[in-house]
């Protein structure tokens, strides 16, 4: 579609006033893309690993845990892909009930996008709490 | 009233009805959505509940049944929904309509054949990979 220049454009990210409804708005697209590129790679990369043999799965467990001065980098990106994953699929919850039509009332959806953030703050720090446990 | 030459882009589309399928592709994100609801919870709790996670022990969970066919749903749901996601994203960032289509291509050649990457891999240890 062309546009007309001569139009305004929309407020964006450096326009609007911060608030929660926003804030989670924004999350669930970076959270979205992140999980979709990094996310989905990573995953490809680890089944790719362990079908191709020991060896292989290895490599990748030593990339994974792979440090820079005594900071594990990619186990860090993993935490964050794991924050995205409960993000995007409270603040997804958040857009399907939004999707019917409703929790627009202005307390009511300002408390639902604060509840996804601690939501997901919360579920993330269970996850790596529990998966420590497995590996241990 | 006739659709000539001479009218606006608006006037040439009217009149002619909805071609009833506008609506796929947004509905498609909000299933596949709900599919991944379940999926994601599921592959998150059967890594948790897993004794420990070397590669024997998740060799054995995706050669069961009930590991290897939520997987594959994931694999392919998972992708599926990705692909749409990043394609609305350039929708909305990507004003050109030909570098729109060029994006929307990479993206659908790129998911599919990682994707399939992903499901071959699966395959592969369902079906027996060297132990």
């Amino acid at each position: 579609m062309t546009r007309n220049p001569d139009r305004p454009l929309s407020p964006h990210l450096t326009i609007w006033k911060w608030g929660p409804g926003m804030l989670v708005s924004i999350l669930h697209r970076v959270t979205g893309g992140a999980l979709a590129v990094a996310g989905l790679g990573i995953f490809t990369w680890w089944l790719w690993a362990i079908a191709a043999g020991a060896d292989e799965y290895q490599s990748f467990v030593e990339c994974i845990l792979w440090e820079v001065a005594g900071i594990p980098l990619i186990l860090l990106v993993l935490v964050g892909l794991t924050w995205a994953f409960w993000q995007h699929m409270l603040s997804g919850i958040r857009h399907l009930v939004m999707d019917s039509g409703a929790g627009f009332e202005l307390r009511i959806n300002k408390l639902f996008a604060v509840l996804t953030i601690a939501g997901s703050l919360f579920l993330t720090a269970l996850t790596w709490a529990l998966l420590m446990g497995v590996w241990s | 009233m006739s659709a000539g030459e001479s009218s606006t882009p608006l006037g040439q589309v009217r009149g002619h009805g909805s071609a009833q399928h506008g609506g796929e592709h947004w509905m498609r994100e909000r299933l596949t959505s709900a599919a991944l609801l379940l999926l994601g919870l599921w592959f998150v709790l059967s890594l948790l509940l897993l004794p420990r996670m070397d590669r024997l022990t998740l060799i054995e969970w995706l050669q069961a049944p009930s590991g290897a066919v939520p997987m594959a749903l994931l694999i392919v749901i998972g992708f599926i929904h990705s692909v749409d996601g990043l394609k609305t994203v350039v929708d909305d960032y990507v004003h050109d309509e030909g570098s729109r289509l060029l994006f929307h291509g990479v993206l659908t050649f790129v998911g599919i054949g990682a994707g399939s990457v992903a499901l071959f891999s699966l395959a592969r240890i369902a079906f027996g990979a060297a132990a």
